[in-house]
């Protein structure tokens, strides 16, 4: 389990976030656009055929960073186009990503309803 | 600082008195960091499947347990100090998209349900639906008109 799965999460998972703080810290872009830029990097190299490969080695190290959420994204518009045709462009990204989206919400809210924010 | 400075000039005196960022420090910890999330999502991951989940099934689960994880933590103010250290380690998995939801709604709840607390949870997480919706979108009018080309 070590080999074959958690070292190459760990391994994939370092790596792209570690890109992403050369950006963070060689460019002028703030945290946010690298954020935003590695979602469509993901959905990029998705329609590429390029990150299946990638998720095949790393597993959780390629779908956990934000550039998985791009590649779920990716993923179910293939599967709605294929399946629904013109309407699936526009709803199979969200189906696929909907727990996601959801969870966030749910949990956002209830996370910062029940807490406190420490002074700054 | 001369008041009267040009706009060169200006970018020249911020890059003097900007402290230079360790780069190989921010890499390793960035890497460290974000490698021992994506760990604890492939263990989470392991388990699902085990539970014979399936694979999408397992995959949808590791990221609703990812995304609880971050809006418990960043709630537990615990987040932050994570963040401090792992920089884009933290903020490049899922855990630090719900950090961004969570993080600006904490802070702006004092101003209410609805304006403070609901709309802020949107600042970062906002862009990043719109940009992959997008993205995916054209990504599916390409594919529609390759299959009927």
């Amino acid at each position: 389990m070590f080999l074959h799965e958690l070292l190459p999460a760990f391994l994939t998972g370092g790596l792209i976030c570690a890109l992403a703080q050369i950006l963070i810290d060689k460019t002028n872009l703030t945290p946010a656009r690298v954020v935003v830029l590695f979602v469509s990097l993901g959905v990029a190299l998705t329609a590429l055929g390029l990150y299946d490969a990638v998720v095949d080695f790393g597993g959780a190290g390629a779908t956990v960073p934000i550039v998985g959420f791009g590649y779920a994204l990716a993923k179910g518009v293939e599967k709605g186009v294929s399946l629904y045709g013109p309407t699936g462009i526009l709803s199979g990204g969200v189906a696929a990503t909907a727990a996601g989206i959801a969870a966030a919400v749910v949990f956002g809210w209830l996370a910062a309803v029940l807490s406190t924010p420490t002074a700054k | 600082m001369n008041m009267n400075m040009n706009k060169e000039a200006y970018l020249a005196y911020v890059k003097q008195v900007t402290p230079a960022s360790p780069l190989g420090k921010d890499l390793f910890f960035s890497f460290l960091v974000g490698g021992a999330i994506c760990t604890v999502g492939q263990l989470f991951s392991h388990f699902y499947l085990s539970m014979n989940l399936g694979r999408d099934a397992a995959s949808t689960a590791t990221s609703i347990t990812m995304i609880f994880l971050g809006a418990a933590l960043t709630a537990l103010n615990l987040y932050d100090d994570l963040a401090k250290v792992g920089g884009a380690g933290t903020i490049i998995p899922i855990t630090g998209f719900a950090n961004s939801i969570v993080s600006p709604a904490m802070e702006f709840k004092s101003e209410g349900l609805v304006l403070g607390l609901a709309a802020k949870m949107f600042v970062v997480a906002g862009p990043v639906l719109v940009y992959g919706i997008l993205t995916s979108s054209i990504y599916g009018l390409v594919l529609l008109l390759m299959q009927r080309l």
